[in-house]
Order: structure tokens, then C-alpha cells, then sequence
């Protein structure tokens, strides 16, 4: 039997308690994962006592508590607030999701947030895209037409081939969905994911494009799109109501058929 | 004395940004094989462009008859009159061709029943010189900018630019006053970096979190205009802060103008669509700066809604509900988030929120910078575009859907521009290590400040002075309050702390070089709004409240020294470019 040991720092460790100072009657323990890149030292678990009553719904609401009035040093991404950037994406209570789009009052008990899963850890909250980004960059998303089709024209689309598009185009790549995938957790590298597999579903069924055949082609690998096993994290975990599990289907079948 | 070590790196043109002006800037450069650097503190899909709804305007007449010059009379009027008129010529001259462009790139625009680009009503867009409305705004549903941003995202990928991705811009390299570059700080290793190019593009967006309520993205601290105000350049016209009508109330979330535009309107507690009293012919489609101030009036004589009557209703729960789905899902989804509420049950609770500077970098029509001595002068190796920038084709007042056609217009002319100006792989000239160790020596100060002050709390503190004292209204004693108040958080800076001291993806430290840009940028825009005496588009003053062309049709200028504010003034242009079209003479402004 092969013996699988975790490196040693990757053990979590219990942290700091920021007990509330002004005695209040509505705290919330907020834990949060913590990791210094500067410091040889393990992750640990930092837990923050807020008061719940004074801070805005959502969970990047109490982030930023946190930060401006208990520990400056906390780190974490976010820009819009509004759920279209995709910036706070992380794992909140066991669920990938936009911290901004996500309520706390649906959570009872202690709040748990860790960074995106099965990513190298910049700094706390702040995890590494940049595979997920390259990966985003290999399926060519771009708008690819044969003859340069004249340039004072707009190319046509019907109403009904503009909806196709619809559910796709409105990824906004906070890759939720990809690292809440199984798969993409033991193959990221070689397994393009949920996330970038809508995107490159989203040029292959644009009506505008005529590199179909081509597209189609460069995805039909056996790790790139078949490393998908209709587990549907991803599907569950769309901040934004997609389905990036139908899209992955969606280029299955059409390999299928065609 | 800092010690950081510095990597080099040599382009032919920086672009500072990655949002929709610096992206189209950069897709221009880079095909056009000169060597593209773009660098952003955000990955560049996460760039504020993103959260634009509505839609881009060009006159394609998809949808009725239509005229790029009754697009620019609209615009002129919009402005009330403060835009230059020959880059509002240009704008929306070279807009159909800037959209179809989009469209050739992939842009997934909404389409009409003859599979041609779909185009809604906007406040301010009319045709045949203001008689009527039309129907000008292109639409990818309610996702416009997001449908934009991503598709320049991948052109510029197309062409090959050369992304740095969280890199944050810390200063320009200026020599004998002209720009050769900037220094970078990457979060993501902590390293420093010195890009040198021939021609540095600023597309660094607005400063909508000078505000506490604002509609923009933590993201929008407008550090180009820092950077320029720091290098002893001026910044124009910065008292037009616009006050989108209708950000959500609370939450401060854009709720787009294309709802009033697919036929919303807006209800005060008596439930009378008071828009009718302020704006007979236009009502709930009047320019944006109108429409907040009407909204405004009705809260502070009472007829505001809610236990503390301090917002009003719009409603749509009358428009198909098809329509909205297929044409309003985005505001939609945003309404049952973040307010609970079903819009096509209940009405949607509205303020007026901050949400656009149209004040910025003065540029000419090619987006070079200009700085003034008495007369305009061009800044050698320097541009800016986008919401960073004031060509100014806003003056006033935006119009809404003007600033997505800015961005693409504004950032070609830019590459255009460039591509003129530079040979390929020219020799770079050495840069004196004095300007360097000026700009890391204030990065080290910050980065091991110890003081007292919170800069979450100085922020606070500034955030709250703009939002009470250079509002919707304003007159000489809130803004004489303002100017003095505003000192205290910008002293504030000399006792700092910053409790990170680490160089990777230090955010304590970001957000204080950020404050650093901001509180300049709050400094500039009350000192402007105190010494403008009248009322214009979005700066409305209840002591003055004509307008006054023979005093101040003039563009304000307004320079940061560290210490105080210096204002000034330069003349707007009336003249168009070109014999196409007529100067628009000042009148009155009734929509």
C-alpha cells in the first residue's frame, strides 16, 4: 500500500481570539483562516468575535469589519460588492461563493471561511488563479470569423441564436465552480474545469463564429473536457444561477453527434 | 534611505488599467505591433467597467431614424454646455464605428427582431436636436459593460499584450516634465518594479470611494489622478461628481437607468410620478443630474418613503414580465439579493448615489495630457483615458450610456495617437535615480508608519465630510465647512498606522497608498465646488442657482502640492472639429 503523508505545515492550527471588546449582546464568531507567506509557520484558524447587529447582511460586510475596526492585517480580495466582478470569491461554511452576494443570516452558528480549496495560498483568503487564468487563455476566447468580414458592418445574430448565448456569457470567472470540482481538485492542471469549459462552450455555440469544428477539436481530450464526471459541484456552487455542468454536457453531446 | 531592489522593464507604451478604456487602448497597440505592457491592481475582468448596465450609446439607428449629431447635441446639452465641443464632436462621430467594432470582437449584444444590435431608450437621447426621444443605447441585456469587458479582455489576449496582473502603480517617473514610466509594486511577490516606456496611458477609472455611498467598486480610488497630482499636474473640472437617481437604497448598488429606459418610473409617498412636475416633456428619462436633484427635493419637502422618508419608489412591476427577464434580469437578480424583493411584484426602494467623476486628467480629443501655465500645454509621453480622464466630452453632466462609448472611442484615439508618436523598440533614456527613491521613499514611510490614525478611520472621517458637505445640493457654508474639515484626515496621514508590514499582498498598505490618492482627490473636488459661484449640470449650489456663462463657462483646474489645493481655469471649446456639424450656442437647459 502506498503511504500518503500531508506535508507537515499543511496542518491547520488553532489561531488568535478577538474577543469583543464593548461587551455586546449580538456576537457572532466569525473563524478565518489565516496564512502568513512571510512566516515559516502553519495556517491557523483566527477566530473574531463581531457584533452582528452593526454590520451590513452579507459576508464580505463582516470582512470588512473585521478589517477596518479589529485587524487591518487581514487579506482578502474584493472590488464590486455587487456580484459582478467575482473578486471574494471563497468558501464559506463549506460552500464556494461571491462573499458579497452571501447573507449571513442564513447561517446559524459560527461562521467558517476559508480561501477557495485545493489552490496555493497567496495570503489568507487571497488564493492563486493564475492555472485557472492560463487555462482561460488556451481556449482562445475570441471571436474567430474566416475572410475578415467587412468592418463597417455589424454580423447579424437572431434573436433566437443571441439566446443561445444566455446562462454562458455571464460568467463572470470567480471559478467557484472549478474549485469546488472533485476532478478539477486531483487534475487542475491538465483538466481545463468547469469554469473555463463554459466559456469555451460560449465561442463554440456563438452563431458569429466559424471555428466550431476547430474548437471543438482542441477541447475533445481525454483530461481537458472527459476529466469531467457529472459530479455537479460546480452547478451547485454558480454564485450567479449557471450551469456550467449542461454547458461541459452540451460539448459532450455535440462531439457526440457530430 | 529604502532599499528595495528594482526590476526593470522596458515598453514601447505602458497602459496603467485594464478596464474597458485600457483594454481597448492596449487591443489597438498591440495589434499594431508596438510592445504592450498593461498593468492593473485587479485581475482585468474584475475592473469596474464590469458593473455598467445599461448599455453603450451610438447613433446606428437600429431602431429609427438617428444622427451622430443629434447624438452630439445631446451630449453638449447634457454637459450644460461645460464639454468641449470638438472632442464631443469626435466621440460621437467615430461612435456606430467604435460599436460595430465591439460587435466584430465578439460582444454579445442583445439583437432585435432583424438579428441587428438592440438598442433602448436612455435619459437625455434624443432625436432631431431635442424633439423627441430615441432609442440609441446598445444592450447586452442589463450587462453591458460586464459583455464588453470580457470580450476586449480576450482581444487583448488575441493580441498578445503583456499583462501584470496585480501590480499596483505607486508613481509616475517624471523627467524635466515629461512622463517615462511608472514604478509598480506586485502584491502577488512583493517586488518592485520599474516599467520604463515612451508613452505611459493612464486608465486608471474614477474615485466614486471618496464618498460613502457610492455606486463604485472598493476598487475606485482613482490612483492615476493621485499619481498625476503627485507628479504636479493638474486635475479638471473635479466638483461634477455624478448622482446616479436611483442606486438601491442601503446598499448603494446601481440599479441601471435602462429601467426607466424599457419604461420604469418613479413614485414619491404620495405615489405621484413627480418627475412629470420637473421635467414635462422628458419626465423620468431626463438627464441624470435633473432627475437627482427632482428626487432630492421630493425627500427634503417630506414626501420621501420609508419610516425615515429619506428615498422613493421605481417601479416596473407594470412592463411584461418577459421583458424584464429577457431585458432587466441583471437589476433583477441585484434587487432579491440585496433587498429581498420581487420587481416584478414590488417597487424598488432608490437614492441618489454617487456613481461617476466626470471630472479627471485634462486631455485634448487624442487623449494626450495637457497642464497649463497660463495656456494649454501638452505633457510629452503622458495620455489618459476613460473615467481617469477629462477630454472633456462630459463637462457637467454625463449622459448615461456616454461613458461605455467614451472608454472604446477615447482609448482607440489613444493607441492611434501612440502608434504616431512611437517607433518600435526605440532606445530608452536613463532615468535619475532621485525620482525613483522619491517615490519609494514615501511607499517606506507609508509601509512602516506607526502612528495612531486608522486609515480605515481617517477614511471614514473623509468618506463622511464628502458625503454631507458636496452633495446634490451644496452652497458656501457646507462647502467653506468641507474645505476646512477635509484637512483633518488629510493631516491625519502624518500620525498613520499601518499594521502589515509585509511586501506580498499587503492590503493594509494598499488601502493606505489608496487613501493617500483619495484624500487629494476629496481635497481638489471641495476646493472646486467651493470657488465654482454657480450652478451647472451635476453642481448644483442653492445660493447660486443660474447658471453663469459670462463667470464661469471655463473648466476649473485644480493642483495638489502636498499641502494646499491651487485652483485655476482654462477656456472650454465651442468650436467643432470639423465643418460637419455647427457649434451648439449656450441656452437655457429644459428637458
Amino acid at each position: 500500500m502506498v503511504q500518503f503523508n500531508l506535508p507537515k505545515n499543511s496542518k491547520i492550527l488553532k489561531g488568535n481570539y478577538f474577543k469583543d471588546k464593548n461587551e455586546s449582546q449580538n456576537i457572532k464568531k466569525i473563524n478565518v483562516y489565516r496564512w502568513d507567506p512571510d512566516k515559516k509557520e502553519n495556517p491557523k484558524i483566527d477566530t473574531f468575535e463581531v457584533d452582528i447587529k452593526k454590520c451590513g447582511n452579507k459576508v464580505l460586510d463582516i470582512l470588512n469589519k473585521i478589517k477596518n475596526e479589529i485587524d487591518p492585517s487581514l487579506t482578502y480580495r474584493r472590488s464590486c460588492a455587487h456580484g459582478v466582478c467575482g473578486s471574494c470569491a471563497m468558501n464559506v461554511n463549506g460552500i464556494n461563493t461571491l462573499s458579497c452576494m452571501k447573507s449571513h443570516k442564513d447561517i446559524k452558528g459560527d461562521i467558517n471561511i476559508y480561501p477557495l480549496p485545493h489552490l496555493k495560498v497567496i495570503k489568507d483568503l487571497v488564493a492563486d488563479l493564475s492555472t485557472l487564468y492560463r487555462q482561460y487563455e488556451s481556449i482562445e476566447p475570441w471571436l474567430k470569423t474566416k475572410e475578415k468580414k467587412s468592418k463597417n458592418f455589424e454580423i447579424n445574430q437572431s434573436k433566437k441564436d443571441r439566446k443561445k448565448l444566455d446562462g454562458l456569457y455571464e460568467c463572470i470567472m470567480c471559478a467557484c465552480c472549478s474549485t469546488s470540482c472533485p476532478s478539477y481538485w486531483w487534475n487542475g492542471e491538465k483538466y481545463l474545469g468547469p469554469a473555463v469549459l463554459l466559456q469555451a462552450y460560449r465561442w463554440i455555440i456563438d452563431s458569429r463564429d466559424d471555428e466550431r469544428k476547430e474548437r471543438l477539436k482542441t477541447v475533445a481530450d481525454k483530461l481537458k473536457l472527459y476529466g469531467c464526471h457529472t459530479i455537479m459541484n460546480c452547478t451547485n456552487s454558480c454564485p450567479k444561477g449557471l450551469n456550467p455542468a449542461k454547458a461541459i454536457s452540451s460539448i459532450k453531446k455535440m462531439l457526440a453527434t457530430n | 534611505m529604502n532599499s528595495y531592489k528594482i526590476i526593470d522593464h522596458e515598453y514601447d507604451v505602458l497602459v496603467v488599467g485594464a478596464g474597458g478604456a485600457g483594454l481597448r487602448a492596449a487591443v489597438g497597440l498591440s495589434e499594431s505591433g508596438l510592445n504592450t505592457a498593461c498593468i492593473s491592481k485587479v485581475f482585468p475582468t474584475r475592473s469596474h467597467t464590469s458593473a455598467a448596465q445599461g448599455g453603450i450609446s451610438a447613433a446606428l439607428g437600429n431602431a429609427g431614424e438617428d444622427d451622430w449629431r443629434w447624438h452630439m447635441y445631446d451630449t453638449v446639452k447634457g454637459s450644460d454646455w461645460l464639454g468641449d465641443q470638438d472632442s464631443i464632436e469626435y466621440l460621437c462621430k467615430e461612435a456606430p464605428r467604435a460599436v460595430i467594432e465591439l460587435e466584430n470582437y465578439g460582444v454579445p449584444f442583445s439583437r432585435n427582431e432583424n438579428g441587428k444590435i438592440y438598442q433602448r431608450a436612455f435619459g437625455g437621447m434624443t432625436k432631431d436636436y431635442g424633439n423627441a426621444p430615441v432609442q440609441r443605447t446598445c444592450a447586452a441585456a442589463d450587462r453591458t459593460g460586464h459583455a464588453i469587458l470580457h470580450t476586449l479582455y480576450g482581444q487583448a489576449l488575441k493580441h498578445n499584450t503583456k499583462f501584470f496582473i496585480e501590480y499596483f502603480a505607486l508613481d509616475l517617473i517624471m523627467k524635466e516634465g515629461e512622463c517615462k514610466g511608472v514604478i509598480a509594486w506586485n502584491l502577488n511577490d512583493g517586488t518592485i518594479h520599474r516599467f520604463r516606456s515612451h508613452i505611459t496611458i493612464i486608465a486608471t477609472g474614477g474615485y466614486g470611494k471618496v464618498y460613502y455611498s457610492a455606486t463604485a467598486a472598493h476598487t475606485c480610488t482613482g490612483d492615476g489622478n493621485g499619481m498625476a497630482l503627485r507628479a504636479g499636474l493638474p486635475l479638471q473640472d473635479m466638483e461634477f461628481v455624478q448622482f446616479h437617481p436611483t442606486g438601491l437604497y442601503g446598499i448603494g448598488c446601481l440599479i441601471s437607468e435602462a429601467v426607466r429606459g424599457e419604461g420604469g418610473y418613479l413614485l414619491n409617498s404620495k405615489g405621484e410620478r413627480f418627475m412629470e412636475k420637473y421635467a414635462p416633456s422628458a419626465k423620468d428619462l431626463a438627464s441624470r443630474d435633473v432627475v437627482s436633484r427632482s428626487i432630492a427635493i421630493e425627500i427634503n419637502e417630506g414626501r420621501g418613503i420609508g419610516e425615515k422618508k429619506d428615498h422613493v419608489h421605481l417601479h416596473i412591476s407594470h412592463i411584461d414580465k418577459k421583458i424584464i427577464e429577457a431585458r432587466l434580469p441583471g437589476i433583477s437578480e441585484s434587487v432579491q439579493t440585496f433587498v429581498g424583493r420581487d420587481v416584478s411584484k414590488q417597487p424598488i426602494p432608490v437614492v441618489p448615489t454617487v456613481h461617476y467623476n466626470m471630472g479627471g486628467i485634462p486631455t485634448n480629443y487624442k487623449a494626450e495630457v495637457l497642464t497649463s501655465n497660463g495656456k494649454d500645454k501638452i505633457v510629452p509621453g503622458l495620455m489618459a483615458i476613460g473615467e481617469a480622464a477629462c477630454v472633456s466630452v462630459h463637462g457637467a453632466n454625463r449622459l448615461g450610456s456616454n461613458s461605455l462609448i467614451d472608454l472604446v472611442v477615447f482609448g482607440k484615439s489613444a493607441a492611434k495617437r501612440a502608434i504616431e508618436l512611437v517607433k518600435s523598440n526605440q532606445p530608452h533614456e536613463k532615468i535619475p535615480s532621485i525620482e525613483t527613491d522619491k517615490c519609494l521613499d514615501r511607499f517606506d514611510k507609508l509601509r512602516n508608519a506607526n502612528g495612531t490614525n486608522k486609515t480605515s478611520e481617517l477614511r471614514l472621517a473623509m468618506q463622511q465630510i464628502m458625503q454631507s458637505k458636496c452633495a446634490v445640493f451644496r452652497n458656501e457654508k457646507t462647502l467653506r465647512e468641507g474645505v476646512n474639515e477635509i484637512k483633518k484626515p488629510f493631516e491625519g496621514m502624518e500620525s498613520i498606522s499601518v499594521k502589515d508590514k509585509s511586501l506580498i499582498f499587503n492590503t493594509d498598505l494598499m488601502e493606505t497608498l489608496e487613501f493617500d490618492n483619495l484624500i487629494r482627490q476629496a481635497a481638489t473636488t471641495i476646493e472646486s465646488a467651493y470657488s465654482r459661484k454657480e450652478s451647472r449640470g451635476a453642481h448644483a449650489r442653492e445660493d447660486f442657482p443660474k447658471r453663469d456663462d459670462s463667470n464661469f463657462m471655463k473648466h476649473t483646474l485644480s493642483w495638489h502640492d502636498g499641502k494646499e489645493v491651487k485652483i485655476n481655469y482654462r477656456p472650454v471649446t465651442l468650436s467643432t472639429m470639423s465643418n460637419d456639424v455647427q457649434t451648439f450656442p449656450p441656452k437655457e437647459r429644459v428637458y
